[in-house]
């Protein structure tokens, strides 16, 4: 560059400006961009539920939230999530200890096979299950003679719910203790400790915030289960109704107010858990000793199927890879002298 | 010890319950993922292939089939854009009400679709609060495609922001300082040396926007107005056919469904391997 050519870039700018950020205007514009679209597309659905909920008045909201109807959807919403979260609860635990403690052939078809219902439809979660409990079913004539009635009845919801909510305990666990290792679970096995022990005392700690994490998407999503357990509900008033499908009832009679007043439940759950995950972000305990990774969940980038390790390069975390506590150290560490290129 | 690799299950190790763990794991998984899915390819393959065929490529469903994908299919590049927009803003500025937002992005993945959709409508209805607004505008949102597309905007946006937000937060702001020092314009920076590493995260992020989308019901019925040939999507047309007890043509719809899903996938996936290859990541 000439003299001449840096002259009025000097001039022109005389406020120095990082390099890595965007002139005020772009900033502005986009700032602006994102919260127009996250208002439009977000806020004011959320919005729109509260104020038709309370378009009738308060008398009429409570009304609709006590009615007997209402009151049974409630009460077998709690009872599905309360079979359903559990069982996927061990099965997260049982799935991201096979996957991240051992070393085995098929290991990231298994990783990818978990993940499969994030990506079938919940209509046909709910199908699958008529195909084969259903009347027409491949057990239906067995089932009917055992009397045992599974499709349009509790159980069949309760496996749609599962199915729906299958990969999420295990989705927040498996890059949480991969990233963990075994060398915590070594030392308590080489120490003396049982292996459930070693499970309980020194692996549950280590991964409790991904877990509870973990458990209330798991529930937020058994809770709100809308297409699969629609399918296998035969939508019995008062029997076989959960709350989302009594919303859609009362809905399609009209009765609006009331429709989102059973809706705003849900939708008051829904906002208390998408405004805990920042606020759990600022009320972690700072002392915790797996800070650094049990923060991580929060941010955990969303994989395709098989994605086995950090983008932290291996050689690099077994370098500094070193007691509990400076593994947080490690990792802005190794960021700042390799970048994630290396 | 590498040399038992080939002959064991699992290479030497010092945690126990490997067994336990992985037979728990395999039979639970069998038992509510693989052979449910695998009854449902069993069930539409009574049909022949001929029949299979004759199913999916029926007027009706063929039109079911492209409005799913096809709303699906903008509504997921609708959120790869504004997606990134939004991760860039929450990650990279200050502002007031920073925090806010952020957690508002996670609203769509607990938010019961059911909800979203009576909201959506009760919003976007001639009578709602964007409605009226866009009605004297000359557009139609409720109970026509442009309806079912912003549902699936709503509902497949946390897919995008929260897969490129860790990535972009990760991001070494040594490289943008190497791209300004030599030469390069903010533009430049951001185009030709931000995006590429950030590619497949988008990717990632607009594949699982397209899957949910696709499968999408709860968000949809309420809004689409359903009618058939126009504003019917796939999978209530295998609610209507289950209804009719017509289950071996509601089986082959289904997996006609699981086949192309799973077939965009699978083109993301080889997408995004070539792009982590080519640029690195």
């Amino acid at each position: 560059m000439t003299d001449a050519a840096i002259a009025p870039l000097l001039v022109s700018d005389p406020r120095p400006r990082a390099v890595t950020t965007e002139q005020p205007q772009v900033r502005y514009v986009l700032i602006g961009v994102a919260v127009i679209f996250l208002v439009v597309f977000l806020f004011l659905p959320l919005a729109s539920v509260f104020v038709e909920a309370f378009s009738a008045g308060l008398g009429a909201y409570f009304a609709s939230i006590t009615e007997p109807d209402a009151v049974s959807a409630i009460k077998l919403t709690l009872l599905i999530a309360a079979i359903a979260v559990p069982a996927n609860v061990i099965f997260g635990l049982a799935a991201s200890w096979t996957i991240a403690k051992f070393e085995f052939p098929g290991k990231s078809l298994l990783n990818s096979l978990i993940d499969l219902p994030f990506s079938v439809s919940p209509v046909i979660s709910g199908l699958i299950y008529v195909l084969l409990f259903g009347a027409q079913g491949y057990l239906g004539p067995l089932l009917k003679s055992e009397n045992i009635q599974i499709i349009f009845a509790l159980p069949g919801m309760v496996l749609a719910t599962i199915f729906v909510t299958f990969p999420f305990v295990a989705r927040e666990l498996v890059p949480l203790m991969q990233e963990q290792g075994t060398q915590d679970e070594e030392a308590a096995l080489s120490l003396g400790a049982s292996g459930w022990k070693t499970f309980f005392k020194v692996t549950l700690p280590n991964i409790r915030w991904a877990l509870l994490y973990g458990v209330v998407l798991c529930n937020a999503r058994a809770m709100g289960e809308f297409g699969a357990v629609s399918v296998v509900s035969g939508h019995i008033r008062g029997k076989t109704n959960t709350m989302p499908l009594h919303v859609e009832i009362l809905y399609n009679e009209y009765n609006f107010a009331a429709a989102f007043a059973v809706a705003s439940l849900l939708a008051l759950l829904a906002s208390s858990l998408s405004s805990s995950r920042s606020l759990w972000n600022g009320a972690m305990p700072t002392r915790l000793p797996h800070r650094a990774a049990t923060s991580r969940p929060r941010r955990k980038p969303w994989t395709l199927g098989c994605k086995m390790r950090s983008t932290r390069p291996p050689a690099v975390r077994g370098r500094c890879r070193g007691r509990r506590g400076g593994k947080s150290r490690c990792g802005s560490l190794s960021r700042m002298s390799c970048g994630p290129m290396v | 010890m590498a040399g038992a690799r080939g002959l064991a299950l699992k290479r030497p190790s010092a945690i126990p319950g490997f067994g336990l763990a992985l037979g728990f794991t395999l039979t639970y998984l069998s038992l509510i993922v693989l052979i449910p899915l695998g009854g449902l390819v069993l069930k539409s393959a009574t049909l022949g292939l001929a029949g299979f065929l004759e199913v999916v490529t029926g007027p009706r469903t063929l039109a079911a089939l492209r409005l799913s994908f096809l709303t699906a299919l903008i509504a997921a590049v609708v959120n790869a854009v504004f997606g990134v927009i939004i991760a860039w803003v929450l990650i990279r500025y200050r502002f007031p009400g920073r925090r806010l937002l952020d957690a508002f992005v996670d609203l769509p993945f607990a938010l019961p679709t059911a909800v979203a959709g009576i909201a959506l409508t009760a919003l976007y209805a001639p009578n709602g609060w964007m409605g009226s607004w866009l009605e004297p505008l000359g557009i139609k949102v409720a109970y026509t495609p442009i309806g079912i597309t912003v549902a699936l905007v709503f509902i497949g946006l946390p897919f995008v922001v929260r897969t490129v937000q860790p990535v972009l937060e990760e991001f070494d702001r040594e490289l943008e300082e190497a791209s300004a020092t030599l030469g390069a314009s903010r533009s430049q920076t951001v185009f030709m040396v931000m995006l590429p590493t950030l590619m497949p995260a988008i990717l990632t992020g607009f594949a699982l926007a397209l899957a949910r989308a696709v499968g999408e019901y709860g968000s949809v019925i309420f809004i689409a107005g359903n009618m058939p040939f126009k504003s019917e999507i796939a999978p209530l047309l295998i609610i209507i056919r289950l209804e009719e007890f017509s289950y071996a043509q509601a089986a082959a719809i289904g997996t006609a469904m699981l086949l192309i899903s799973f077939a965009i996938l699978m083109f993301v996936h080889l997408v995004q391997a070539w792009s982590r290859k080519r640029f690195g990541q």
